[in-house]
């Protein structure tokens, strides 16, 4: 009997403890989502300005670009799959694998070879775990990202793009990440990023045409120098975007963690108080009993 | 008299927007002055010193590693990989 009760506390007692780290997770997330979404909000006017020139060089000088050039019939494509470094965000990670694994066998299907590229320990763990090999991974800062992890990404894979087929480089290159929709909704998406196919974000919006702008040093150079960074200030944004999605799911989960604690602690405060109320019971029962045996002998 | 509205934008933060006079900066082929009523045009930045002389206040310098311009209308975008205020009003 007393060991039962002895069971009861021992389990009251963990289960606060953990819910003391839910709640503090659950915190520190939040206060990190505002950080998080401040970050996606001061780099939209970059991305804005190079997405206003790329498309004002596009309009007007009949792009033909080594990164525009979308190939009829493509062998190999790249696959950057952003996950998180950390668990604990419920199912942040794994809706992106999963989103990756379609696209992938969608990939396979059609007959193109398909090379992982990943960012966070998690999708490395998946791929570790499953022994398939990937070509480069990026890890370290996945709820904090930095432009100059942006940068080498893109440069990386720029450079594979840009590598003749038949050299091992890559004929397309897809981006795997989860979208910000609201606190709630997260969901993972998959966008082709490379051959671009460049149009304005909200096209209409500003329907008057595009200046005819001179070009210093020469067109082709300006785009050669634009491009890239079109590319990474996308990757960048997308890293934004996650981060902001991991924060969100990881509160969502620990909120969820807290509560089932608190549900867990009621029911063992319940077993525990019944528990030790059958022990006075049958304490009392044995005392009477003998008491009963005394008077009577 | 006309001005220029200008907006210098970093990777990941916006660094200095406002009226301007004229703007001095480096590209790839030599220096270049933009005042207004300048013809639309896009121009890589090199490294260098970027300087603006807002309407109002003492010159802005600041010290961009790279990047692009637009100038549109009177409308001055300046894109730089990273850029740094050296002096401010």
């Amino acid at each position: 009997m007393g060991a039962q009760i002895r069971v009861y506390r021992q389990k009251i007692a963990s289960t606060s403890s953990m819910k003391k780290i839910f709640k503090a997770m659950e915190l520190i997330a939040t206060s990190r989502i505002g950080k998080a979404r401040d970050r996606a909000r001061a780099a939209s006017p970059y991305a804005e300005a190079i997405t206003r020139a790329v498309s004002a060089v596009a309009s007007q000088h009949g792009v033909e670009h080594v990164l525009t050039d979308s190939v009829p019939e493509p062998k190999r494509a790249a696959v950057l799959i952003m996950t998180s470094d950390r668990g604990l965000a419920g199912a942040y990670s794994t809706n992106v694998l999963k989103h990756s694994e379609s696209l992938v066998r969608r990939l396979t299907e059609a007959g193109v070879e398909v090379r992982p590229y990943l960012y966070g320990r998690k999708a490395q763990a998946f791929y570790d775990f499953r022994s398939r090999e990937y070509d480069q991974v990026w890890t370290g800062k996945t709820d904090a990202p930095e432009f100059e992890t942006a940068r080498d990404i893109g440069s990386t894979l720029v450079d594979r793009f840009v590598q003749p087929t038949a050299e091992g480089g890559v004929d397309e290159l897809y981006l795997v990440y989860t979208q910000f929709k609201s606190m709630v909704t997260q969901e993972p998406v998959a966008h082709r990023l490379l051959p671009l196919a460049v149009t304005e974000a909200e096209e209409g919006a500003e329907a008057e045409p595009m200046p005819l702008y001179e070009f210093e040093p020469s067109p082709e150079k300006v785009l050669d120098a634009l491009l890239p960074k079109y590319i990474e200030s996308r990757i960048f944004a997308a890293m934004l975007e996650a981060s902001a999605s991991e924060l969100a799911a990881r509160q969502k989960a620990m909120k969820s963690a807290a509560d089932n604690a608190d549900e867990l602690i009621r029911k063992y405060t319940l077993l525990r108080n019944n528990a030790r109320q059958a022990e006075i019971t049958q304490e009392l029962t044995e005392l009477i009993a003998g008491a009963d045996a005394l008077a009577s002998s | 008299m006309a001005t220029l509205d200008v907006q210098v934008v970093a990777s990941d933060h916006a660094v200095w927007s406002g009226e301007a006079k004229s703007i001095r900066g480096r590209t790839v082929d030599g220096d270049m002055g933009i005042l207004p009523g300048h013809t639309p045009v896009l121009a890589l930045l090199a490294e260098g010193e970027l300087v603006i002389e807002p309407v109002e206040g003492p010159s802005v310098t600041a010290h961009v590693a790279g990047g692009f311009f637009s100038v549109d209308s009177d409308k001055v975008t300046i894109v730089a990989d990273d850029a740094d205020l050296t002096s401010e009003a």
